[in-house]
């Protein structure tokens, strides 16, 4: 079976995110880059598969150079082969011209199963995987919990509040993974493993070796793209609550029924 | 000509979803403000009958399939029926519900009208007569507005569900309902096995009170008083990622920048530090409350009422408080 992990590279969740001087992006110096914690769930997923039933696993990213690191992880937690897709006009790509070099670059790796996560931790775009989806015309899975593959089916839970949904499809098919952290506990790259990762093949690709050209994808193709970042209005600490526990817990239910009026 | 704005609507259990009717208040608005139509697709099973009443919300029209294949949301009944009506309707703006399904709906249909899409929207505008949108970013570290390409229709958006202003139903005002016909495929791939729930529980993501624990609750049995504060204040129970991590809460109650971002009116945060993860996950909450026993928690520089208290000896004092001012109202 071939898996294919959709892989995005972001800035670590601990990052304090700084507007840049032109009002719409991001300052990247000093930035620890991590994959995306989804996509990292991913990965796993991919890899007890591979455990499990066997799978040959190729991560694939979108992103500058750096993004090569992410994939080197990737290799050295256990997949197989890398493809980064890095072309100065893939830049400023929308949502959709992002998933057209997606969807393009799979034309040229065999898949049964992709995987991705259900949003990049950066722009929380929430789209790409999907529209991946739709432009290859197969299947789509959200927010898979668990998943199994059997007799050319694909399953997956998901878990609705205190419950759960149970979804299948034929492959091909993608999956999309939420969950927390405590679902698929990644593994680590082992010493070994990130040794290894070194040998593995990682091809790099420009637009023009997925048959795309610049006006399909890149800043003049996008439909929307973001005009002005801003930083929320920073919360103000408020009051703190005096008295003794049972004063304290008096005071709390005044406030919130007479000030706040949300009780 | 693209004109007028078109809400899609999600019919569930034989009535719209509350996030719907916001949706479709936005959707008035922002139709007001270019001064063109308001429009809904309602799709689903019993959806005809229920229709009209949109109209209470400002819909002026309501197209609706109804069939009992359309009960449940499946990409490859939707998203070709929908896309059948809008390229009829060629509308401006097109909204819909940023819930799991709403999403789905919403880049799949992107993907095949070559549209461009903002998800999880929590403010939209009409600024020279073309939609403007804010979502938060970097789940919430920022805010970012998007604009569409000049002509590029529709403009299309995600609503997150708790944020947009619902109106108040007008019921002398109906809706007129269409019922176009349209194609489903005969087959679908993508299957529901089996669905499992549990009867009353509150989603998160629209919960309006939210009562969440971390690891200060030292164990999983002490989640009682915390289950026992969310359910007389008819809200939800959350959790901090190291409650989640030990195994005492289910993943699906961790809130933060990988968890679910939620907005609900009121976050009461026990035991917990106020990590930025967990903080990009809760920060648009309109009020917080902190319990924590250590005054320089930095969830305290959030809260708009702390309590430096042990959570132990101040949730059941303040359960027994809130049982008082239920009782007298
Ligand atoms: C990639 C990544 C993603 C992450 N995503 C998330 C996420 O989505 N959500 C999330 O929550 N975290 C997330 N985290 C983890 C985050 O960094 C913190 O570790 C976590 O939020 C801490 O949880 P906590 O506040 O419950 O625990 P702690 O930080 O240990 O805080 C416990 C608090 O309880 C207080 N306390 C203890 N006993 C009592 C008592 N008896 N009464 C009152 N107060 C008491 C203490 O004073 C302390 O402030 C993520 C981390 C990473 C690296
Ligand atoms: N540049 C990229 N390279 C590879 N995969 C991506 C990229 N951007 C998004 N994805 C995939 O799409 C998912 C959703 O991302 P987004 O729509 O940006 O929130 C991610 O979790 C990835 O699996």
């Amino acid at each position: 079976m071939d898996v294919v992990v959709l892989l995005k590279q972001v800035p670590d969740t601990e990052t304090v995110i700084k507007i840049g001087p032109d009002g719409k992006s991001i300052v990247t110096n000093d930035i620890k880059w991590v994959i995306n914690p989804y996509d990292e769930y991913a990965v796993e997923a991919a890899l007890r598969l591979k455990d499990s039933q066997g799978a040959h696993v190729t991560i694939l990213s979108l992103g500058p150079q750096r993004a090569i690191e992410s994939i080197r992880s990737a290799l050295a937690m256990g997949a197989d082969q890398g493809v980064l897709v890095d072309d100065p006009a893939t830049e400023g790509s929308d949502a959709l011209g992002k998933a057209r070099i997606l969807a393009a670059a799979l034309k040229g790796i065999p898949f049964d199963l992709i995987v991705g996560g259900h949003r990049a931790v950066d722009d929380d775009e929430n789209q790409v995987g999907i529209m991946v989806a739709e432009l290859l015309a197969v299947p789509h899975l959200a927010l898979a919990v668990a998943l199994t593959v059997e007799n050319g089916q694909v399953r997956i839970d998901r878990p609705i509040e205190g419950a759960k949904l149970t979804l299948e499809a034929p492959l091909p098919a993608m999956v999309t993974f939420g969950g927390a952290h405590a679902v698929w506990n990644p593994r680590y790259a082992s010493l070994p493993g990130i040794m290894k990762a070194k040998k593995k093949p990682l091809e790099v690709k420009k637009l023009a070796d997925l048959g795309l050209t610049p006006d399909q994808v890149g800043a003049a193709a996008a439909k929307v793209k973001v005009s002005v970042l801003e930083m929320p209005t920073p919360r103000q600490a408020g009051v703190k609550v005096e008295g003794d526990t049972a004063g304290k817990a008096r005071e709390l239910v005044r406030l919130l029924h007479e000030e706040a009026k949300v009780i | 000509m693209a004109h007028g704005v078109c809400v899609i609507t999600e019919f569930r259990g034989g009535a719209f979803r509350r996030v719907s009717l916001e949706v479709a208040s936005e959707g008035r608005r922002l139709a007001d403000a270019l001064g063109e139509p308001l429009t809904a697709i309602a799709l689903g099973d019993g959806v005809a009958a229920a229709a009209a009443a949109l109209g209470q919300y400002g819909v002026e029209k309501v197209y609706a399939v109804d069939q009992p294949r359309l009960k449940d949301y499946l990409a490859e009944t939707y998203v070709p029926a929908v896309a059948e009506i809008l390229q009829t309707l060629q509308p401006k703006v097109v909204l819909a519900a940023a819930s799991v399904d709403g999403k789905d709906l919403s880049a799949r249909l992107a993907a095949r009208l070559g549209a461009g899409l903002a998800q999880d929207c929590t403010e939209l505008k009409i600024e020279g007569g073309a939609l403007q949108a804010k979502r938060p970013v970097y789940a919430g570290k920022d805010l970012a507005w998007y604009a569409w390409a000049d002509g590029a229709f529709p403009q299309m958006a995600s609503c997150r569900p708790n944020v947009m202003d619902c109106l108040m139903p007008d019921s002398s005002k109906q809706a007129a309902v269409e019922t176009p016909a349209v194609t489903l495929p005969a087959e679908t791939r993508t299957r529901v096995v089996s669905v499992e729930a549990a009867a009353g529980k509150v989603d998160l993501a629209e919960a309006q009170i939210i009562v969440s624990g971390g690891r200060g609750m030292k164990g999983p049995e002490h989640f009682a008083i915390i289950e026992e504060l969310a359910q007389i204040l008819g809200g939800a129970v959350g959790a901090s990622r190291a409650a989640v991590d030990a195994g005492w809460r289910p993943h699906a109650d961790q809130v933060g920048q990988t968890g679910k971002v939620v907005t609900p009116t009121l976050y009461i945060a026990c035991g917990i530090s106020g990590a930025i993860q967990h903080l990009a996950g809760m920060g648009s909450s309109k009020f917080i409350v902190a319990v924590n026993k250590d005054p320089d928690a930095p969830i305290f520089s959030k809260a708009d009422y702390g309590v430096v208290e042990d959570l132990f000896q101040f949730v059941p004092a303040f359960i027994e408080e809130v049982k008082k001012l239920k009782a007298a109202c």
